[in-house]
Parts: C-alpha cells; structure tokens; sequence
C-alpha cells in the first residue's frame, strides 16, 4: 500500500518534510525579531514609529498569505530582480523569497500577540522604572519585553503552529517541500485520500508536540500576578 | 403594537417565502438526480486556453470542450443539455468515482497508475511534452536546456521529466499555473515554459500573446489524452469509443484541432486509433 513512496527520491517524504521545518525555523526566528521591532514601534513615544508599526500590521496581516508569497517570486524576482543573493539557483532563491514572505506576514502576527501582552504588564512598573532614570528602550528591554514573553508563549505557540502549516503556501513558488511532494504523489500514484492522509498525519506529528511543549512552558512560566 | 403587527406580517411572508424556494429547490435537485436523462454532467479544465477555458462571459472553448460536446450529441444530449464541472487534476478520479460527471475530457493522460482506478476511452489526442520559447530563442534541442531557466506547473509531470531526465543542470522554476510561467516567459525571467505541446500552443494561440512565442517541436515524451469514465462503465465507454472514430471520420475531429491551435503553427499528430497508446 505505501511501496510507491521508495518511488519518490528528490525530494524524498522526509526531505520534504525536512524543508517544511527548515522553512518553519528560519521564518519563525526571522518573524519574532521582525514582530518584537513592529511591538516596540506600536508602543514607542514617537508618532512616526507608531504610525508605521500600526499601518504595517494592518495592512500585512489582511493580505492573503498566497498573494504574497506569489508577489515575492513574481514581482520581487522575476520583475524587480531581487535574487536574494542567488540569481542563479531557484531552488535556493525560492526558498529565501518563501522565508522573507513567511517572515513578513507572520510578524504582524507575532506583534499583535506581544503587543497584548505589553499590556499585562502593569503601568506602574514602567513608571517605576522611568523614576529610577530609566530611558524607553531600557524600560523595554528590562522591564516590560521579559514579562510579557512570559505571558504570551501560549499566543506565541499558536502562530508557530500556524506558521508551520502556512509554509505549505511556498509550493505555489516551487519550494520542494512536503506540499509540493504531496501534489507531484497525487499527479502520479492518482491516490488522493492515502496520499493526503500521510502528509496530514505528517503535519499534526510537527505541530502537535510543539502545541504540547509550548502549552507547558507558557504554565511553567507565567508571571503569576 | 402596529410595528409588532407588521414585523410579524413581514416574517410570516419572509418564512412563507423561504419554505416556497426551499421547496422549489428541493424539487428540482431530485428530479435532476434521479431522472439524469436531461442533463449531462461533464469534467473539464476551467483554466487551459486551447483545451478547457471558461470565458469571462460563462461560455467554454477550447479542444476538450470541442470533442465533449460531440461526444455528448453522440450520446443523445444537445450542446444546451451538457452542464460543465470543473475538475482540477487532483480530483478527477473521485469526481468519477462519486458520479459527479459522467466522463471526463481534461488532458487526462492514460498512465497505468490512473487506469487502476478509472477506465479510459480513446487515446483522442496524442500530444508531447515540448518548450514554449520567445519567437527568437535559438534554444534546438534539450540538452540546450542545461544551464537555462525553465517553468513548469507545480508537480506536474512535466516538471518531473525536466529534473529526472531532459535536463538535470535546468534551472527549474515551479508555479502554481500556467499563466505565471507564460508571464515570466514574456518579461524573461525565463527562458522557456514546458508541458504538454497542446497546453503551450493553446497558450500561445491567445490574442494577447500572438506571434511572441514559438514552440520548440522537440516531443520529449508521449502524453496519450483519453476520456476519462467510471471504473466498469463499459457501455459509457463503447458509446465514447464509437463517437469518437465517428469524429474523427467525418472531419470535425481535425476542425476542432485546427480551430484551437492553429494560430501558434501546432504540427499535431494524426488522429489516434482508439485503444493503441503510443509510449
């Protein structure tokens, strides 16, 4: 029942799926730095950042994540020329273009999520901290970010467990990961349920311990107020 | 006390109403189903200029669309009976195997695979797969193609051959049609466009792109359209099998290749004998 998978070589079920974590990893820690930038910018004194950070999210965030992914490989690339830094290699250009997609639209969401939970954080221990000299980014940086991490891992694992299945998207760019493989099996084997449910199964085996361990950090480090 | 009397007059009428076209609908899905003699469902691509294309207006052209319609006359159904389904690559042996359509005529090539699961009628088109070029490439042969940027459709077949086989030192770039490939093609971010000769020529035959591109004419491989019926269907099959060598016979099969591909100087194979596939 399962023979026609030694069929399959480049890439391989496993290779496919090792892209999809690839693309996951790499666009996850690329949306957290890019969201906690967008988070300081929602909550900074200065109007222009604010007005930035505020326009930027709402705009990304209500694009279709295809659509972006499709502009980065048929506008960025191939109109623009913007190669990445591999002019040469599409299947290198493809899976960089696919991570700064992924990045971009992601980080909106991981903002909104930190920005919630800047807001747990009491008012009067950022004032405390100003009345001990402290300047915005070091109020931010000492105060404020370390505990509304902490109260935000349970969002946080949500939009990684989104994003996971959201890399799926950098097929329509040719990005050999598990989805593309999944649509050259159907082409070929004409077994959509097997074929659907292997890479189903595959995709709750990634994401389900994430939710599990992230669910458990997000108890075992809560500031308890 | 009067607002309460017409808000309630409003939605007994509302509620009336609804039932009436609940009704009325209801109706019309059985007798549909179960009587199944005045319409005919039939598969085909929406999105395939030259074989299946729906346009703008809600009409349908193309090669596909052409040989169903004859076929269904074959079967006793005028142009006016057939109701068209869109059935992407993916779908089509559930959509025959649910009975969603009576056969399927969506460049659906025979392979072995497939014919485990449905039965074919025909070959009625034998097409290859080749390059769609800009008009002056000076790309012969495909082993010209290492080295070069190449498109193709997302897991198709195609895409599979140029790893495995044509060209393993391609550039290859897959989207998730057709359409995106032809636009790189044309602002040049690649240097041609590969699958099936029929799918190009029917791309290249459209008013917005004519006389821009060319076909290469390098049949690098051999891609036997059949029409796809349900695993068993034997009657549906003979009847498909008849009309078929009747189409071909009286000329309106070469007409329909002509009509679709002509403008992009397609040099189609002969008509194929039914049941003899071309590896």
């Amino acid at each position: 029942m399962f023979d026609f998978l030694s069929d399959y070589d480049d890439p391989s079920l496993l290779g496919a799926f090792w892209v999809t974590v690839q693309l996951t990893v790499f666009s996850a820690i690329g949306s957290l730095v890019w969201g906690t930038l967008l988070a300081a910018m929602r909550v900074s004194p200065v109007p222009l950042m604010r007005g930035f950070g505020t326009a930027y999210v709402n705009i990304v965030r209500n694009i279709p994540l295809t659509v972006i992914i499709v502009f980065t490989s048929l506008g960025l690339a191939d109109i623009f020329g913007v190669t990445m830094g591999a002019p040469d290699d599409f299947d290198l250009q493809g899976f960089r273009l696919a991570v700064l997609g992924l990045v971009a639209y992601t980080a909106a969401f991981v903002c909104e999520a930190l920005r919630s939970g800047i807001n747990t954080v009491p008012v009067g221990q950022a004032e405390a901290a100003r009345a001990l000299g402290l300047n915005f980014s070091q109020v931010l940086r000492l105060i404020v970010l370390p505990q509304a991490f902490r109260s935000v891992i349970g969002p946080l694992a949500n939009v990684l467990i989104a994003l996971t299945k959201n890399t799926t998207v950098a097929a329509t760019i040719g990005v050999a990961e598990a989805a593309l493989l999944m649509k050259e099996m159907i082409e070929n084997e004409a077994q959509t349920v097997l074929i659907g449910a292997i890479f189903a199964f595959g995709f709750v085996v990634l994401t389900l311990p994430t939710g599990l361990f992230l669910g458990w950090l997000s108890k075992r480090l809560a500031v308890k107020r | 006390m009067k607002f309460r009397k017409v808000t309630a007059a409003a939605t007994t009428a509302l509620v009336l109403s609804l039932t009436a076209t609940a009704c009325g609908g209801g109706d019309g899905d059985s007798e549909s189903g179960s009587g199944g003699s005045d319409k005919i469902k039939i598969g085909i691509k929406y999105d395939q200029p030259g074989l299946g294309l729906k346009e703008p207006g809600g009409s349908f052209s193309g090669f596909d669309v052409d040989v169903a319609t004859y076929v269904a006359k074959e079967l006793g159904y005028e142009a006016d009976q057939i109701e068209w389904v869109e059935t992407k690559s993916a779908d089509r042996e559930n959509a025959l195997s649910r009975g969603d359509v009576k056969f399927i005529t969506a460049t659906y090539s025979i392979t072995d695979e497939r014919k485990q699961k449905v039965d074919f009628a025909g070959p009625y088109l034998l097409a290859h797969q080749d390059l769609l070029l800009k008009a002056d490439s000076d790309i012969k042969e495909g082993t010209d193609l290492n080295g070069k940027k190449l498109c193709s459709v997302t897991g198709s077949t195609s895409a599979q051959n140029v790893k495995e086989e044509i060209a393993p030192d391609a550039q290859l770039r897959e989207y998730g049609t057709y359409s995106e490939c032809i636009a790189g093609l044309q602002s040049g971010a690649v240097d041609a466009v590969t699958t099936d000769d029929s799918i190009l020529a029917g791309f290249a035959s459209q008013d917005q792109y004519k006389g821009q591109f060319k076909l290469a004419g390098l049949k690098l491989s051999n891609e036997n359209y059949g029409i796809g019926v349900k695993k068993g269907d034997s009657e549906t099959l003979n009847k498909i099998n008849d009309a078929l060598e009747k189409m071909v016979s009286d000329g309106a099969w070469d007409k329909a290749v002509k009509d679709n591909f002509g403008p992009a100087n397609y040099q189609n194979e002969p008509a194929p004998q039914i049941g003899k596939i071309v590896q």
